[in-house]
């Protein structure tokens, strides 16, 4: 009975420390701008279970999928064993589900498989990561923090899934051992009974032991989440649904702009009056949109977008994957400053310039390469237009070449500095 | 020249004078207008376009950027203000279907004009190819061969990534009967060739490379007798990167236009 209280306290608390810093990191996203990604619900239904759900976009790289695949599938396939144990755990039953026959054998052996798919996977990963060094893993952007965290993840998953096998283990010995029918499949956890003590005492404090450091485990696990990249196995699968439907070459319309260019070109037209005064662009993350944000939170760091990106396989300043890491950092800085202050009190810094530089922004081509890359369809190229907006329309700030094909355009209807007449000429030429 | 003739391509006012409504209207573009290379290309639409006898004209003078490097650049402004200019002409001569060589202006006006009042019917030159070829009224013949040649593609962005045509070029030149090979970067996964998001109008950031050195590097590998482009940016940026290496006498850069029109003698 203690067991089960203890047990229900550390649950509620996981739980409820979960929710808090869930709602923390949705307040920071709503931080961002106002943005319409409701329409077409079943399209965006199938681009979710497409993409996310899917996995569509890991295929790519075949081995890198095929690794995330077993981690995904044990992941999302093991959440049936944790409902068993949660309520094992609270109504100090053993092995609930264990009415279910057959088809219990046959979930306890699946999950046996995935958990052995899980455990090589995490070894493999841990290996490219640590031994091999697989070049996406490394870069300016990828200091101690996101690398550690990424070990940090994979060790956890070893260390969960050991524990499982185990816990099986030491369960299938005693019921051999007491000579009782064979309740559950073992496929892979008979091969650790031999390492096992064959005391029924030592036994059971073993499997106890295994099923708390479990689900303990497991718990403390889905509260590291708000802490760390691995955020994705949540968020992949909004921020898939909320994904840009538009062909990936339209960029957004600034209807601010837009009202302002009509007034220009037509003195009669009078613009509709709005109550906050605009920034043009972005500055900050205030002036982001929310999936900006929630893109931001939605990062693996995997690094797919920087390996592709002409920019940065040539030796510039520019990597996607940054961008969506700075900008998560400032979010969260700002969040941190709300929480302190109750409201953002000006800190003096800013995206531009205090965390992206603007050689990054310039350095960009718009090739969409990074947007198509991304397994869970991030955008760090919105976010590099967007501070060029701010540099060019608050500023004034860009490179001198920039300036002057702006003035050829304004002058001379084209980028380069020929004359309006002369435009039709090359029909005269042969 | 011996060959030199004038083309006769009208203008949409010199339609609209003699009371005549054009097809389609072929939109040139700033490269296609001014950059010499580019106005070769500019020419060999005009030649293929008159063969197969579609009734097409141009804006002429009247044309302007369509705002691509403004917007991309960031200068939302002075891309409305070339956009919105270019709507009110277009709807002043109730433009229905437009044609295009460069896939920047192929992308803002199909994409990104509608949202400012602009709807046009907007295709690329290779999806105009690819659609006279399967109709018969183009074959690649009567001109230079192409048969057997090593022929490599590159991708545009704002034609592939940005708008997922990537078959319609590879059909003009499948239509050659000539040997296709591909790059190890190719259709989605294309690399850049480093002129885009305004990058053609400036000096590259500091880095190892150019970009369009790393692009002619892998498509060098696949030993082209031609490389086929289909964007005026891309044409510039490829033919550097072939003179980088004094390669000029060996790989040829073509827009496929161009060898559409070689290979039926236009």
């Amino acid at each position: 009975m203690i067991s089960q209280l203890i047990f229900a306290v550390i649950f509620i608390l996981a739980i409820a420390l979960f929710t808090y810093n869930i709602r923390k990191i949705v307040r920071n996203i709503k931080l961002g701008r106002p943005l319409k990604r409701s329409d077409r619900p079943k399209e965006r239904l199938k681009t979710m279970l497409r993409v996310a759900f899917g996995q569509s976009k890991m295929t790519k790289r075949p081995v890198a999928f095929v690794l995330h695949l077993f981690v995904y599938l044990g992941f999302v396939i093991i959440n049936i064993e944790m409902l068993e144990i949660v309520i094992d755990g609270l109504a100090g039953t053993h092995r609930v589900f264990a009415g279910l026959g057959i088809l219990y054998n046959f979930l306890i052996a699946c999950f046996e498989w995935l958990a052995l798919g899980v455990l090589v996977g995490c070894a493999i990963f841990l290996i490219r990561r640590n031994i091999i060094h697989v070049k996406r893993f490394f870069g300016v952007e990828m200091t101690k923090w996101p690398r550690t965290d990424a070990n940090l993840i994979l060790i956890a998953e070893i260390l969960l899934m050991i524990a499982f096998l185990s816990m099986n283990a030491a369960d299938f010995k005693m019921q051999s051992l007491n000579q009782e029918t064979v309740i559950g499949s073992f496929p892979i956890s008979q091969w650790l009974v031999n390492l096992l003590p064959a005391d029924l005492d030592a036994l059971h404090i073993i499997e106890r032991c295994c099923w708390w450091f479990h689900i303990v485990g497991v718990l403390a696990f889905l509260n590291y989440l708000p802490y760390s990249k691995h955020l994705h196995i949540i968020f992949a699968f909004p921020n898939t649904y909320f994904s840009n439907l538009h062909p990936k070459g339209q960029f957004s319309n600034m209807e601010s702009v837009q009202h302002e260019v009509k007034a220009m070109l037509d003195p009669s037209y009078t613009p509709p009056s709005t109550d906050q005064p605009v920034r043009f662009g972005v500055k900050d993350i205030q002036d982001l949109t929310w999936k900006n944000l929630l893109d931001a939170y939605t990062c693996t760091e995997c690094g797919r977008c920087t390996s592709v990106c002409p920019a940065n396989i040539t030796g510039k300043l520019l990597s996607p994957r940054k961008i969506m890491m700075d900008t998560r950092d400032r979010t969260a800085e700002i969040g941190k400053n709300i929480d302190h202050n109750g409201n953002f009190s000006d800190d003096g810094k800013a995206l531009l310039d205090d965390y992206i530089s603007r050689e990054e922004i310039w350095a960009c081509t718009t090739c969409n390469a990074c947007v198509e890359a991304c397994p869970v369809n991030i955008n760090p190229l919105e976010i590099i237009v967007n501070l060029r907006q701010y540099a060019i329309m608050e500023e004034s700030q860009a490179p001198s070449s920039i300036n002057a094909m702006f003035g050829n355009i304004e002058n001379n209807g084209a980028p380069w500095k020929y004359a309006q007449a002369d435009r039709a000429n090359w029909r005269e030429v042969n | 020249m011996s060959d030199e003739k004038i083309i006769q391509v009208p203008t949409m006012a010199e339609m609209l004078a003699k009371g005549e409504i054009p097809e389609i209207l072929f939109w040139v573009g700033c490269a296609g207008s001014f950059d010499e290379r580019a106005q070769r290309i500019t020419r060999d639409i005009c030649k293929i376009l008159s063969h197969v006898g579609l009734k097409f004209a141009i804006l002429g003078t009247e044309e302007g950027c369509t705002g691509d490097p403004a917007k991309r650049a960031g200068n939302e402004f002075l891309f409305q203000m070339q956009a919105m200019m270019n709507i009110e002409l277009l709807n002043g001569y109730e433009v229905k279907k437009i044609v295009t060589a460069c896939p920047h202006c192929f992308n803002t006006i199909k994409n990104e004009y509608p949202l400012l009042g602009g709807q046009y019917e907007v295709i690329h030159h290779s999806q105009l190819l690819q659609q006279l070829i399967d109709e018969g009224k183009l074959k690649a013949s009567g001109g230079e061969s192409f048969k057997g040649k090593r022929i490599t593609y590159h991708d545009p962005c704002y034609l592939g990534r940005s708008n997922n045509v990537y078959e319609a070029p590879r059909k003009t030149l499948e239509a050659l009967d000539a040997q296709l090979v591909e790059m190890k970067r190719c259709r989605s996964n294309g690399l850049c060739c480093g002129a885009g998001g305004a990058q053609m109008f400036k000096e590259p950031e500091p880095g190892k490379k150019d970009i369009n050195i790393e692009r002619i590097d892998e498509a060098l590998k696949t030993e082209p007798e031609v490389i086929a482009a289909a964007c005026p940016f891309c044409m510039t940026m490829l033919r550097d990167g072939v003179k980088n290496y004094n390669k000029e006498e060996e790989v040829q850069v073509l827009d496929i236009a161009e060898i559409t029109a070689r290979a039926n003698g236009l």
